[in-house]
């Protein structure tokens, strides 16, 4: 079985700045949801960002590949239609381009670049609003110019609404129980859920276990000074709760 | 200020100077059109083409950009005017009347004239023979002004379209005056224009001005604008021309009480472009939408300098102005709001906002506020950077290719203003001239 993501001896830094990424290797196969947990600062978000071809970021060693596929010298666009998603921890507004015309654009660049069959705007509206309903986004909401005056949690569960309608094969969730509280957690889990398939996998980044009582990881990774330090089941996230990360931390230095 | 003598004569100038020697016989007018031409060339060449020097002219120095003055381009044959018929496309859809100025002659027989009532549409060029009273009564007197560029155009100029709609009449179609330059050869358009909305008027005014291209044609237009007590005027100008032309432009636009004006101003081609609006709100109570965007690229230099005087008490004006900047180009905003001493309770804002995709291209922006009234509210600011890395790169994190990422947001960004026009039609219209800009980038 070709694990859906490899990724082997990574180093990478900020581009004129420092090392962040520091010889991490991760096998996520298909199906798999891997929950990513470690103190602020470790690399969690520029490890994710490094995985979706952010600027700024320069790979000075290693290999990552999506079934199979190498990514690191692709453009962002080019690993969104292999079948990456990144939900943002913080997803940006944009003033100007409504929310509509945006996943227009996006789903039907995806279809485009696969050699897919694009989708038509009536068809997108009603597969947009059967989304929303699950996700309490309103239709309000969605005429809204993209993520502008939306709250931080409205902003999570638009994020969760791209990830459904686009059906990644691989998603990536930054963070995505920050800044929400019970409720919204509940609503963007279930989400998440609902995609999880045979074929499909999961990296959840968090700090907190609590996501992780929602969505439930197969395995555990605790990432510390740019790599996975130690690895286990879904239990090593209750324990890490009741740890903290001081050992890892000492154990990476 | 006194204006120095100038005598050190460009080449420009002095083609200028014959030009009106041997054109002032035969240009159109009664003798005392022909006295105003007189005066308003000797005022013209007391001081010359502007330059860096004169203030309202920092950024464009018109005595190094325009290095000679192209001859009065002849009237337009048969060909051209059969031409110019299919000219105005970018407003097709706008189910506007249509009138034909080509060459900076106004063109009847190709222009919509059936009758409407309220409405009279007059050529200029028949107006100042006649010594029509409208035009002798406003020439020059809406917002009196000493600008060169707008003396050179009172001095030379042929022709151009005279509106009047009556008091209380509210126009059934917006009025597109279509301005095409057909040459094959470089020539210099004087076109003079006059709109006068009575009381309670309405009246959308279009225009359009589109030439050839690599040919260096010189447009020196000027348009007077009377809106009167509580009418509703709008115009909305789409500077197209040709890529090796340059045109300025000149809009005085006087506004009355409780009216309400709006003016919106885009610059799509053109190698020299400069629009010079000076708006007053003479009477209470009106609000006044002003605005515009450049799209630029090459080495297009484009300068819109804004002077919008609030004269009477609590008129509201809101001036936004976006400029998209590609390769070397230029863009030059300048804006003035001067709050006369009776306009209390002015409310004024005005924003400028530029976007620069490349390295060498420049924008320059020059707000000024100048008050003379202690109980207003007014604001400006600029502001000019690049696109937002970051929302690029969140848009192509979804799978949009980095060309429609980056014109997604350009589209959003002149968006700002296009949304601020209330005509649907003219707003798809020049939303899809603003997509075909950012094809050619591709
Ligand atoms: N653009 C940047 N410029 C400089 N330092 C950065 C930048 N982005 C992240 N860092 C630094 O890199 C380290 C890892 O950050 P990050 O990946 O955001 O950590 P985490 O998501 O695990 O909290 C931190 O020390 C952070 O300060
Ligand atoms: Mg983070």
């Amino acid at each position: 079985m070709t694990p859906l993501l490899e990724i082997e001896d990574l180093h990478a830094e900020i581009e004129g700045g420092r090392k962040i990424l520091d010889g991490l290797s991760l096998t996520v196969n298909p199906g798999e949801v891997h929950a990513i947990m470690g103190p602020n600062g470790a690399g969690k978000s520029t490890l994710s960002y490094v995985l979706s071809g952010k600027p700024g970021y320069v790979i000075t060693g290693g290999s990552i590949r999506l079934a199979g596929v190498e990514l690191s010298e692709l453009t962002p666009d080019a690993r969104a239609a292999l079948g990456l998603f990144l939900a943002f921890q913080y997803p940006l507004e944009i003033p100007g381009v409504s929310t509509m015309a945006f996943l227009h654009a996006a789903v039907n660049a995806q279809k485009k670049k696969r050699g897919e069959q694009e989708m038509t705007s009536p068809e997108l509206l009603k597969r947009v609003r059967e989304i929303g309903k699950s996700l309490d986004i309103t239709a309000e909401m969605l005429r809204r110019p993209l993520n502008v005056g939306f709250s931080g949690g409205e902003k999570k569960r638009n994020e969760t609404l791209q990830m459904l309608l686009l059906e990644p094969k691989l998603c990536v969730l930054d963070e995505t129980d920050s800044g929400l509280d019970i409720d919204a957690l509940k609503v963007v889990s279930a989400g998440v859920n609902a995609l999880r398939a045979p074929e499909r996998s999961m990296v959840v980044i968090t700090h907190y276990q609590r996501l992780l009582d929602y969505i439930v990881p197969d395995v555990v990774h605790v990432l510390a000074a740019g790599r996975i330090v130690h690895t286990g089941g879904k239990e090593l996230a209750l324990e890490l709760e009741a740890t903290g990360y001081a050992q890892f931390q000492n154990e990476a230095a | 200020m006194a204006a120095a003598v100038h005598l050190m004569k460009t080449p420009a100038e002095l083609a200028l100077a014959e030009t009106f020697a041997a054109a002032a016989d035969r240009l159109p007018g009664t003798p005392d059109i022909a006295a105003g031409r007189a005066a308003a060339f000797a005022q013209f060449s007391a001081r010359g083409l502007p330059h860096r020097r004169v203030e309202a002219w920092r950024y464009t120095d018109l005595r190094t950009l325009m290095r000679d003055a192209a001859p009065l381009a002849a009237p337009p044959d048969a060909a051209a005017k059969a031409r110019a018929g299919g000219k105005g496309a970018l407003f097709a859809a706008v189910a506007a009347r249509r009138l034909y100025v080509v060459n900076g002659a106004f063109v009847p027989g190709l222009s919509d004239l059936s009758p409407e009532p309220g409405l009279a549409i007059l050529s200029m060029a028949a107006a100042l023979a006649q010594g029509d009273p409208l035009v002798a009564g406003h020439l020059g007197q809406v917002v009196p002004s000493d600008d060169a560029v707008l003396a050179l155009n009172t001095a030379l100029m042929g022709d151009g379209v005279v509106i009047h709609v009556a008091k209380g009449t509210a126009l059934a179609r917006p009025i597109h005056i279509v301005h095409v330059a057909d040459l094959a050869a470089p020539a210099a358009l004087f076109v003079r224009s006059l709109l006068v909305a009575e009381e309670e008027a309405s009246v959308s005014l279009i225009e359009t001005h589109e030439g050839p291209a690599d040919i260096a044609y010189q447009v020196n237009g000027a348009l007077e604008i009377v809106a009167g007590d509580g009418a509703r005027v709008s115009r909305v100008k789409v500077t197209a021309e040709g890529s090796a032309a340059q045109h300025l432009a000149s809009l005085s636009a006087r506004v009355g009480a409780e009216a309400a004006f709006s003016e919106a101003g885009f610059v799509l081609g053109g190698a020299l472009v400069r629009n010079q609006l000076a708006i007053r709100l003479d009477g209470a109570d009106t609000v006044a939408h002003v605005c515009g965007a450049s799209l630029l690229s090459g080495r297009q230099h484009a300068d819109t300098t804004l002077v919008m005087e609030h004269a009477a008490p609590r008129c509201e004006s809101r001036e936004a102005f976006r400029a998209v900047l590609d390769g070397a180009a230029r863009d030059v905003f300048q804006g003035r709001i001067a709050v006369r001493q009776a306009a209390q309770k002015t409310d004024a804002r005005m924003m400028s906002r530029a976007l620069l995709l490349s390295d060498t291209a420049e924008a320059n922006a020059k707000p000024e506020l100048e008050i003379f009234a202690d109980d207003v509210q007014c604001g400006h600011g600029c502001t000019a950077g690049a696109l937002d890395a970051n929302q690029k790169f969140y848009l192509m994190a979804r799978g949009i290719p980095a060309t429609e990422a980056e014109a997604l947001l350009i589209e959003a960004f002149v968006g700002e203003v296009v949304d601020q026009i209330e005509d649907e039609t003219v707003r798809d219209a020049l939303m899809g001239a603003i997509r075909a800009f950012l094809l050619a980038r591709r």
